[in-house]
Order: structure tokens, then C-alpha cells, then sequence
């Protein structure tokens, strides 16, 4: 069956989305990116998706929902390169995705999960009796 | 028969015409409906010839059927003339009258040429009002058109100047609106605004609200929308040009926009995305102000975190 490749890069997890997702394409995603993230104790996981033409409620919600459950995983998660039409589509559909950080490129979503990954360390640092 | 009713109109109108034009121009100079300062008499004149001209030549060939190919060039010449008057300002009435107050000069011809034959000119009456009434109609019909098209094109051109986005600086996008905010004109803006963003890749965009007379619920759920997608593109929308009536309507509808960062003015929000940006703008220092040309295009510059 088909699957989209999860790629690990240090404590990062890289997903890029190539191809138009299906039902059952974003159901494999999600199995195979939780497992992931434990399975390699990542800290950050980014998400391309610029190459999505097309959503339903669906896809929009898998969105979600995958951002949520590596936040759950103490991952943080980051969605980039929206297409404008694809944005417009979620918000139309009454899915604005509140829970889910997003970036306008893979560069600029980088630079936020290491912001992000560096603010968590100094937080462990100042606490190193917990 | 109405070939042959055609004729005697046709020749009563072919033998007079001279006298039905002149009376023709007298009754339009004379009526409220002329408009001196839109259109000289030698125009005038010089339409109705063609008009009277053309209707005769119509009316010996086709008869007093106003919709044959006879009457191709008359409803041309109306065509014209309507599209011309409606861009003018004339209005429907005046420009109907122009074929109307035709009516009375050739109804005297008639009543001459029928002095004993009631029935007939009757008859003959009716026929001529028929085909008049029909032109006069036409007229309006063209001017309502004519109207309608320049009021769609107007449309278009307000669509289009009122979303220029603007970028402020690098990585700093502003779309400044002006005039009421409808779908169509929010779905526009949303689109202009969001390309702008994946082109430009700019992570911060100021809407600017002072230009929008009123924001009522439809209004704010426009603008919530535009700034959910650009968040979900990843890009930050700041709203100002809040004026204070305007906040005072938001918080009386109950519209929700904590969400969002908002500011009172297009300045205070160029000053928080510069800020995010980690640009501060400086005074310049004393040397540099007697030199300006060589400073001034680093006006704003990084600053250390």
C-alpha cells in the first residue's frame, strides 16, 4: 500500500505530503507518524503540505488531528506551505485548525520548531530538580 | 394591406419631409426634453435628418413593420444615438421623446391628406403610432442597456482599485481597505491578499480597516475569515485603522476579536511587525542627518535579542 515517507533528521521528523491525500492515505499517516515520534523520541515534527491541491472536511480534520496527537507526544508540530486555496477551503468549511502552528515555508517552520525546541530546553535547564 | 398601408405612409412622409423635419426639429427645440447644453442644434438637426431619412426609406420598403430587415440601419442609428445620449446624462424620457414628438408633425400630414376620410386616417393613425411607439421603445431599451453596462463597468474598476496589497518592507505586507466589504469584494481580497503572502513569502500582513465606513457582524466575519486563512498559511494579520465609533459597534455586536491583534492606527501596527521582525527604527544621529542620501536607506536595522 501506499505511504507517505517519514523522514528523520536529529530530533526532528520531516513529513512532506507529495501527493493528493486520500482517506485511507491520511489513516496510514497518522499509525505510522505516532509511531514514529515514540518510536524516535522526536521533540519537533514538521509538515509539508504545499503540495496539497485539494481538502475535504476530512483531510482538513486529519490535519488537525494529527498536529494534536504529536502535541499529545510531547512533539512540537508545525504545518507549512498552505496553498491559499486550500486555506480558504478550511476556513469556509468552519475548520480555522486553532490548535495547529503553522509556517509559510519549510525554512520558516524550521526556524520556529528550533526557537520553539530551544525555549523548552532552557525551561529543562531551569528546572533541573523535576 | 400593410404593404399598401406602408405606402401611403411612406409617400405621405416622402412628399413632406421637409415640412414633418422642420416641424419635427421646431417641436423638439421647443419641449422641455431638449438639452442645449448637451447637444447643439446643428446635432440635432443634423440626427433628425438622418433619422427622418432613413425611416423613410424604410417605411417605402418594409412598411410599417418596425422589426424587418428594413429597419436594420434605422435601429442602428437609435442604437447610437442612445448609448451616445445615455453617456451624456440625458434620461430615458428624453432620449424616448427625440422619436416620439416625431408623432405630431406626420399626424398633421395625415389629418391634410385624409380631410374626408375619417376611417382612413384612423387607420393610418394607428399604423404610425404602432411603428413610432416601437422605435421610441427600442430607444429605451438601448439607453437602460447602456446604463447597466457602464454601471457593471464601474463595478469592475472599484473592484479592482480598492485591494492593491502594498508591501511595507521586506517580509511586511499591507492591504489598506477602502469602501464597504461585500463577499465578492472580501472573496477578492482574501485571494489578492493570500497570493501576495506565498509570493512575496512575507510571515506578517497589517489590514487596515480606516478606508471601511461601517463593520457590521457580516463585515468582521469577512475579516475573521481573511485572517484565519492567512494563519493557516502561517502568516500573522495585524488589524488597524480602528476608529472609535468602530470599536464601539464591535463590542456592541459581540463580534470575537481577541484572537487577533488589533491597533488604532497603521503606524502602531507597522511598529509591532517591525518589532516581531526584530527591526527597530532609529533616530538618525547628528553627523548623519547633514549627510542624508548616504544614511538614509538604512533607516531601520536589526537589533541584537
Amino acid at each position: 500500500m501506499e505511504r507517505i515517507p517519514i523522514l528523520k533528521m536529529g530530533r526532528y521528523l520531516l513529513v512532506t505530503i507529495q501527493v493528493d491525500m486520500h482517506d485511507r492515505l491520511a489513516l496510514a499517516l497518522q499509525d505510522d507518524l505516532t509511531t514514529r515520534i515514540v518510536d524516535a523520541s522526536a521533540k519537533a515534527v514538521l509538515i509539508d503540505i504545499s503540495a496539497l491541491e485539494i481538502v475535504d472536511s476530512f483531510i482538513g480534520r486529519m490535519i488537525a488531528n494529527i498536529a494534536a496527537m504529536s502535541s499529545v507526544l510531547d512533539a512540537e508540530t508545525v504545518v507549512v506551505g498552505m496553498r491559499p486555496a486550500v486555506a480558504i477551503t478550511l476556513v469556509e468549511l468552519g475548520l480555522p485548525l486553532k490548535g495547529v502552528r503553522t509556517a509559510l515555508n519549510v525554512e520558516h517552520g524550521m526556524a520556529l520548531l528550533k526557537a520553539r525546541l530551544l525555549m523548552h530546553d532552557e525551561e529543562d535547564d531551569d528546572h533541573p530538580a523535576r | 394591406m400593410t404593404t399598401g398601408a406602408g405606402n401611403v405612409l411612406g409617400e405621405v412622409l416622402k412628399a413632406d419631409q421637409a415640412v414633418i423635419l422642420q416641424q419635427w426639429i421646431e417641436a423638439q427645440t421647443t419641449t422641455a426634453s431638449m438639452r442645449s447644453e448637451l447637444l447643439s442644434r446643428g446635432e440635432l438637426h443634423e440626427q433628425s435628418r438622418r433619422f427622418l431619412t432613413a425611416l423613410v426609406a424604410a417605411v417605402n420598403e418594409g412598411g410599417v413593420d418596425a422589426s424587418g430587415p428594413p429597419y436594420a440601419a434605422i435601429r442602428q442609428q437609435l442604437e447610437e444615438m442612445s448609448f451616445e445620449r445615455a453617456r451624456l446624462g440625458y434620461t430615458p424620457v428624453e432620449t424616448a421623446m427625440f422619436v416620439f414628438s416625431l408623432k405630431q408633425p406626420v399626424f398633421a400630414r395625415l389629418r391634410d391628406r385624409y380631410l374626408s376620410d375619417p376611417a382612413g386616417l384612423v387607420d393610418r393613425t394607428w399604423e404610425t403610432t404602432v411603428l413610432l411607439d416601437t422605435l421610441g421603445l427600442f430607444t429605451t431599451d438601448v439607453f437602460q442597456r447602456a446604463r447597466e453596462k457602464i454601471i457593471a463597468r464601474q463595478q469592475e474598476e472599484m473592484l479592482e482599485l480598492s485591494t492593491p496589497v502594498i508591501a511595507l518592507w521586506k517580509g511586511i505586507l499591507a492591504l489598506p481597505l477602502i469602501g464597504t466589504l461585500d463577499s465578492a469584494r472580501t472573496q477578492v481580497v482574501m485571494e489578492s491578499l493570500l497570493q501576495r503572502i506565498v509570493d512575496t513569502g512575507a510571515p506578517l500582513a497589517i489590514i487596515d480597516i480606516t478606508g471601511v465606513p461601517t463593520v457590521d457582524t457580516l463585515t468582521a466575519q469577512h475579516l475573521l475569515k481573511t485572517v484565519a486563512a492567512a494563519r493557516l498559511m502561517g502568516a500573522d494579520c495585524i488589524i488597524s485603522g480602528i476608529r472609535p465609533q468602530i470599536a464601539q459597534t464591535i463590542v456592541h455586536l459581540g463580534v470575537e476579536l481577541s484572537d487577533v491583534v488589533t491597533k488604532a492606527s497603521l503606524a502602531d501596527a507597522l511598529a509591532v511587525a517591525l518589532k516581531r521582525s526584530g527591526l527597530a527604527v532609529l533616530p538618525v544621529r547628528d553627523g548623519a542627518r547633514a549627510n542624508p542620501s548616504r544614511h538614509a536607506p538604512s533607516a531601520s536595522q536589526p537589533v541584537e535579542d
